[in-house]
């Protein structure tokens, strides 16, 4: 009976798995393909176009060619991006979420406004934005109506940048990252478990700093020429119109949570002298740790798949602002090379698995033990 | 009697019905024409008036007017090559005439040559021989033009001028001369857009720089984009950014217009277009609102750009293509367009009494002027160019390094194949 069973689910499963296979799999698999052929140039539209094989040439001239630097700096933009509105969204949505959870007057009226901004597609938030955003108009004359001087902030064309660095360090800049991971790492751990710690994370963590900082000039350089990157302030006005668009999100995911909560926790801890603040720091937020791993990949993969609000805001072309994905449209769509596009398109793609696949083994392994 | 009367009527009809046969011999087409372009907004009531002459001619076809928005055709391009891709084109699309499609389209045997439209239709003499030399390539002739534009044009507002106390700049020194004493009046010298107008002011520099026939030797590969001419105008470009405004990656063309027109820029190198959009849309009257000259150093030379409508292969509806066409390159077609586009006409023979004083004194330029291409127009290079040169523009907008700059043109005019 239960092989029948199984061959019943199994059949009705089969339709969705077959349509996903092709659909998903196979396209990412045809995307890996081409990524790795010359497709592009003349007669790259031709209805049979001629594909060579070409190796890695695609991957290595993004990320080390002369002409690749506008890939680079779009990449360098999308990771700031994204930890800027990881950082932002998750922070207001919980601010709002707490504010909200000690049911004010008027609770579902905040609810629905701070959840209203989900609502739009990001050309209108685009659209929006960019007119708030003009050097001469909206949010720059807003100081004017209370008598002061406007501001004169370019958010969307200013050329200044922070937190530079040196392509060409690439490498020592990855240690200096991985020992500053494990020394966190380790801090985090050290009153469970002290020598585990300082094995584990704590002293490999200070050498692979101090190996990349006494010996980084002799690590291979990631480029030929000196090459800066860093956070574009022009990004800024981006990230804002974001955050609006999906803190009420994430506060929507947290109020759920808390509202969960059984309302005898709260009483308990209040009871044993615990503090409002005590309450949500030691309490509330530990319990909600599920929603805040799917809150940071939910934002993460949208911050890696932004597109159009990118377009609506600062257009083609905008090098302050550009992301990969817009970088990846103009070069299959406009300069016809479908071959490199198909590449910066499998770097995404690999990038948001690094977020995912942890979060797939990790839910895997906890439905497995339960 | 009576019989008589029929009997003549008759024949006369028939003879009517014979003679009118020809002239309507397209009033048989039926099913759909599908028209893919990008005049969407300003630009749409062009377009709506050769629809409408279209549909006067062959009421039974159904006109699918299928535009994509966006300046040059940024969104529409991309639209069109994944229905190609696809394997279903639309009936006939709008396309920058030149390289652009030339290095995409018919280098990938998608068009059809339309030579035989334009012997049939007496085009080869109507259009100027440069002109179709230039829309085709030794096998065959690819699109057919609607109209000119002119790229290398200074707009001006002569009573703001006046004000100023200064004068339309003849050459870019004539320029630095003045741009200081305007900048510190509040007013910024130069109007400028987002980065597509760079390259749009870009290619006048260019032309002043170099001269037109070292522009002509850079898209042939004699002349490399690193040679010392090829920086010197990298060079004349950094210096000419110095007098623009700030915050020009957020505007739009119209903005930067807007700034001339309101009086808070004296000057932007924009193409005719412009003058399309201040006429109709500010309803500013040629000469008197509006003043213009040939960008600075560029007297004497037309650098042009085209629109033109192809025939795709593969095409569903190729008769009611084939008439739309021949509508396009007619006299009375180009005249019904070209003034309300702000164009002139590509053929030699047009109706000048249509057009506003700007488009006549255009027109005049257009037949005695040196001919170049434009390069953001996509009449000289190719799209895998154009797209690289937007980055190359970006980087230099942003490190004003005029010797990378040449490089790094240089490199991706090799990778394109122009340069050697």
């Amino acid at each position: 009976m239960i092989n029948r069973d199984r061959i019943k689910a199994f059949l009705t499963l089969l339709p969705s798995m077959i349509l996903i296979a092709v659909f998903v799999y196979g396209f990412i698999g045809n995307t890996f393909w081409l990524s790795l052929t010359d497709w592009g140039g003349v007669a790259a539209l031709a209805e049979n176009p001629v594909r060579n094989y070409a190796g890695l040439s695609n991957y290595k001239e993004l990320f080390t060619g002369f002409l690749g630097g506008g890939f680079r700096q779009d990449l360098v933009n999308a990771v700031y991006y994204s930890v800027m509105l990881l950082l932002g969204a998750i922070g207001t949505g919980l601010i709002i979420a707490i504010l909200l959870d000690n049911k004010p007057r008027g609770e579902a009226v905040f609810r629905t406004i701070f959840l209203y901004p989900m609502s739009l597609s990001f050309i209108v938030t685009g659209t929006i934005w960019r007119w708030m955003l003009a050097p001469q108009g909206g949010v720059n004359i807003l100081p004017t109506y209370a008598g002061l001087d406007p501001l004169k902030f370019r958010w969307l064309s200013s050329t200044g940048a922070i937190f530079e660095f040196n392509w060409q360090n690439l490498l020592q800049i990855a240690f200096y990252i991985l020992a500053a991971v494990l020394i966190i790492g380790g801090l985090m751990s050290i009153k469970q478990n002290p020598t585990r710690a300082l094995r584990r994370f704590l002293l490999p963590g200070i050498a692979v700093g101090l190996a990349a900082w006494l010996f980084g000039d002799l690590l291979p350089k990631a480029l030929f020429m000196e090459e800066t990157h860093g956070f574009n302030l022009a990004t800024l006005g981006i990230i804002m119109a974001t955050i609006w668009q999906y803190s009420g999100y994430t506060m929507a995911l947290y109020l759920a949570g808390f509202t969960g909560i059984s309302q005898d926790l709260r009483d308990a801890s209040m009871l044993d002298g615990a503090t409002t603040a005590q309450y949500y720091r030691y309490i509330a937020l530990p319990m909600l740790k599920p929603i805040t791993i799917s809150a940071v990949i939910i934002l993460s993969h949208i911050s890696l798949k932004m597109f159009d609000l990118i377009f609506a805001m600062t257009g083609p072309d905008n090098a302050e602002t550009g992301h990969p994905a817009l970088n990846m449209y103009l070069t299959t769509f406009r300069a016809n090379d479908f071959a490199k596009g198909a590449a910066i398109a499998i770097i995404l793609f690999l990038i948001a698995a690094t977020f995912i696949i942890p979060y797939l083994i990790s839910s895997y392994r906890q439905r497995r033990t339960r | 009697m009576k019989k008589t009367i029929v009997t003549t009527l008759i024949a006369m009809a028939a003879t009517l019905l014979l003679v009118a046969g020809p002239a309507q011999s397209t009033g048989h087409l039926s099913g759909q024409l599908e028209i893919f372009s990008w005049w969407a907004g300003d630009e749409g009531p062009a377009l709506q008036a050769l629809i409408d002459l279209y549909k006067e001619a062959n009421p039974n076809v159904e006109v699918v007017n299928a535009t994509v928005t966006g300046g040059s055709g940024v969104n529409a391009k991309a639209v069109l090559k994944t229905r190609m891709l696809g394997g279903e084109p639309p009936d006939s699309f709008q396309v920058h005439a030149g390289q652009e499609l030339i290095g995409t389209w018919v280098k990938a045997d998608r068009m059809e040559d339309l030579t035989f439209l334009f012997k049939e239709e007496g085009w080869m003499d109507a259009f100027p021989e440069g002109l179709v030399k230039l829309i085709g390539t030794d096998t065959g002739i690819w699109s057919v033009p609607v109209n000119i534009h002119r790229s290398n044009v200074l707009w001006y507002v002569p009573a703001n001028l006046d004000k100023w106390g200064i004068k339309p700049p003849m050459s870019w020194d004539d320029f630095f001369a003045v741009a200081p004493k305007i900048k510190e009046a509040g007013v910024v010298p130069l109007a400028l857009a987002q980065n597509w107008t760079a390259n749009h002011l870009w290619e006048s520099v260019a032309l002043a720089s170099l001269g037109p026939d070292n522009w002509d030797a850079l898209w042939t590969g004699a002349l490399a984009f690193d040679s010392p001419e090829g920086v010197k105008a990298w060079e004349l470009f950094g210096k000419v950014l110095e007098f623009t405004n700030e915050d020009a990656s957020s505007l739009s063309w119209q903005q930067a217009t807007d700034m001339v027109v309101d009086g808070r820029a004296a000057f932007n190198v924009m193409g005719d277009w412009a003058a399309g959009y201040m006429s109709t849309t500010k309803k500013l009257a040629p000469g008197e609102g509006f003043g213009w000259a040939p960008s600075p150093g560029t007297g004497g030379e037309f650098m042009f750009l085209a629109d033109s409508f192809g025939l795709p292969k593969g095409a569903p509806n190729r008769d009611n293509v084939l008439a739309w066409l021949a509508l396009l390159g007619s006299k009375e077609g180009s005249d019904a367009f070209n003034p309300l586009k702000g164009s002139i006409s590509a053929r030699t023979d047009s109706d000048l009494s249509k057009y506003n004083d700007y488009a006549k004194s255009a027109s005049a330029d257009f037949g005695k002027d040196r001919i170049v291409g434009s390069l953001a127009h996509g009449v000289t290079a190719n799209e895998g160019f154009m797209n690289d040169f937007a980055s190359v523009m970006e980087m230099f907008l942003k490190s004003g390094n005029a010797e990378a700059a040449g490089k790094a043109a240089q490199q991706i005019a090799v990778k394109n194949g122009i340069g050697k």
